[in-house]
């Protein structure tokens, strides 16, 4: 908990649950009637509402990006770091919102929120998602606050597949598309992760077809090693090395005795899974890393990325981190190489970090820092 | 602005799509955009510069040219040009074959190895030169590459490049008279533009 709130934090802040009636169908095929999106926004809209900025979470992530909801919070928001007065998304600068998107678990409507239509929890019922379908009710939300164009969509990892599919979807409402750690398609690699995370979860007796929560149980430890592979990716060799090694948490190697042992990696592992296991559901992650397999940006535009990015009229800049293996470099100048192919504008750093794939939610890495700093501040607004 | 922008910008048709390798602070690119209207992208690996691209408002992407253009297709932008940094690359024939692939039109400049000053140094002292425009030690200088006129000019021959046009630059003066006698032996900097293909 924070004895004081830092001078460069947004402070505390309070999220707002927003209700929109307009049904919207979904890329599937089924409709929402109504639904809900938890949200919450940093800074203040300017007269000409022009400096609003969105935040499009990652897999797990949800509304609370920066700032603490109680003096009793142990962790500020989850990118927190870079949002701030003084900080490279910068609150004297722009109105900033996020959001938990649709088919999340943390307030906005989801599978563990209740279907009208049988006042039970959706559960496994609730439909499938397309990264589209965010962008869409994140467009509704823009409606909601009065915001005609975002001055930047700002996103990693899947964040970052929301980012670019709004600069196709919405050419018109969005200044700058910042993509972070990101990739217009997964590979089979990613996909056959994605997969193995899922079957432990589907594969869990306490998972009922999606339906624990009418079953009042819950899928934890399938939860927990869906966390865990997925963890596993998010890190590097090199990092997880420094920090960990093969250091015992407990136990030891002398001879003569069974004694189990028990590396700090395993231990670090257990406790994050866990904890994760604790806080979210098991069917938004089902939902979530489907949503991630199917997307692919290019697909409706005959499988080339330089024609869709035709459509764009936004700037970019795109940001990949060395160690990362999951959306690797490569993924991110397969983005660049289509945007010049495409003649847009587009800025590319290519981050030296041991962090792996989450080091775009890591503090203190000044080159990233100084990045979106520069990045942003030539971002016009009017008053 | 610098005199050597000042003759590229001079070669540079309106509105067109341009590429240049290491391209420091983004300022040439900056000129272009704004005299020109060109549509450019820089290459840099300097992160200070980059920022510096990224507050001029010129499109950077971070890239080691050494490792290679592949990405790029060939004839995708009108102009590829390299500044002042030929002279860095570990293989500069295989990077100057891929600007003319990349390009329609090339423009590089150097500086001059051949200029009195250099040799100066290396025949009478027997040392590596330093000077204002190379002030690096032999140990720790970025440019491991150095040629002279001559030697670019033979390189092009073998490329079967044809040269447009020519500008040497680095003195007044009295060194501006002799550096129009014999350049390879008074001018700083050349500045070529070339093209493979037919004009």
């Amino acid at each position: 908990m924070p004895d004081s709130i830092p001078a460069n934090s947004v402070g505390l802040v309070t999220p707002l649950l927003m209700q929109f009636d307009d049904p919207l169908t979904l890329a599937c095929g089924r409709t929402l009637d109504s639904y809900q999106l938890m949200v919450e926004t940093y800074g203040t809209l300017n007269a000409s509402r022009t400096n609003a900025l969105l935040i499009c979470h990652a897999l797990s992530g949800h509304h609370h990006a920066a700032g603490y909801h109680s003096m009793e919070e142990h962790k500020p928001g989850w990118w927190d770091a870079y949002i701030g007065p003084g900080k490279p998304l910068d609150t004297n600068k722009f109105f900033i919102v996020s959001l938990n998107n649709i088919g999340g678990c943390h307030g906005s409507t989801g599978p563990v929120t209740q279907n009208p239509s049988t006042g039970q929890p959706w559960g496994g019922d609730f439909p499938a998602l397309r990264v589209r379908d965010w962008v869409h009710s994140q467009a509704r939300l823009a409606d909601a606050l009065g915001i005609q164009k975002w001055a930047a969509v700002v996103g990693g990892s899947l964040g970052g597949m929301q980012a670019m599919r709004w600069s196709l979807e919405y050419p018109d409402r969005i200044g700058h598309c910042v993509v972070i750690a990101s990739a217009m398609k997964l590979s089979a690699q990613n996909i056959a992760f994605n997969h193995a995370a899922r079957e432990a979860i589907l594969t869990d007796p306490e998972f009922h077809d999606g339906n624990f929560l009418s079953h009042s149980t819950l899928p934890k430890r399938g939860l927990s090693t869906a966390r865990v592979i997925a963890h596993l990716t998010y890190l590097s060799d090199d990092g997880m090395g420094q920090k960990f090694g093969r250091e015992l948490r407990s136990g030891s190697f002398a001879q003569g005795t069974e004694e189990p042992v028990e590396f700090q990696i395993e231990s670090y592992l257990r406790y994050q899974a866990d904890s994760f296991s604790n806080v979210f559901d098991a069917n938004t992650y089902v939902l979530m890393t489907r949503a991630l397999d199917y997307f692919d940006l290019a697909r409706e535009y005959g499988d080339d990325p330089v024609e869709a990015f035709k459509q764009a009229q936004c700037k970019y800049m795109v940001i990949s981190f060395t160690s990362d293996w999951r959306f690797s470099p490569e993924r991110s100048r397969e983005i660049v190489n289509a945007l010049i192919r495409a003649d847009r504008d587009v800025v590319y750093g290519e981050l030296e970090s041991d962090f792996g794939h989450d080091a775009f939610l890591i503090p203190n890495q000044p080159r990233y820092w100084d990045l979106l700093t520069s990045y942003m501040s030539q971002i016009e607004v009017a008053d | 602005m610098r005199i050597d922008h000042k003759i590229i910008l001079d070669w540079v048709e309106p509105n067109s799509r341009v590429l240049d390798l290491g391209c420091g602070d983004g300022s040439l690119l900056k000129n272009l955009t704004a005299s020109k209207q060109i549509h450019g992208y820089g290459l840099e690996i300097n992160s200070e510069n980059i920022l510096q691209c990224i507050a001029n408002g010129v499109n950077v992407i971070e890239q080691d040219i050494d490792e290679g253009l592949g990405d790029y297709d060939d004839q995708s932008f009108d102009l590829v040009i390299m500044s002042q940094t030929i002279q860095t690359m570990m293989y500069p024939e295989r990077t100057l074959e891929e600007m003319l692939r990349i390009g329609r039109q090339v423009i590089v400049t150097f500086p001059n190895f051949g200029h009195w000053k250099a040799r100066v140094q290396l025949a009478l002292h027997g040392r590596m030169p330093v000077s204002d425009l190379l002030p690096y030690e032999w140990y720790n200088t970025p440019n491991i590459h150095f040629c002279t006129f001559r030697d670019f000019e033979h390189l092009c021959s073998d490329l079967k490049v044809k040269t447009l046009n020519r500008e040497v630059i680095g003195g007044d003066g009295m060194a501006s008279f002799f550096q129009k006698l014999h350049p390879n032996l008074f001018a700083a900097t050349a500045l070529y533009r070339i093209t493979k293909g037919d004009l």
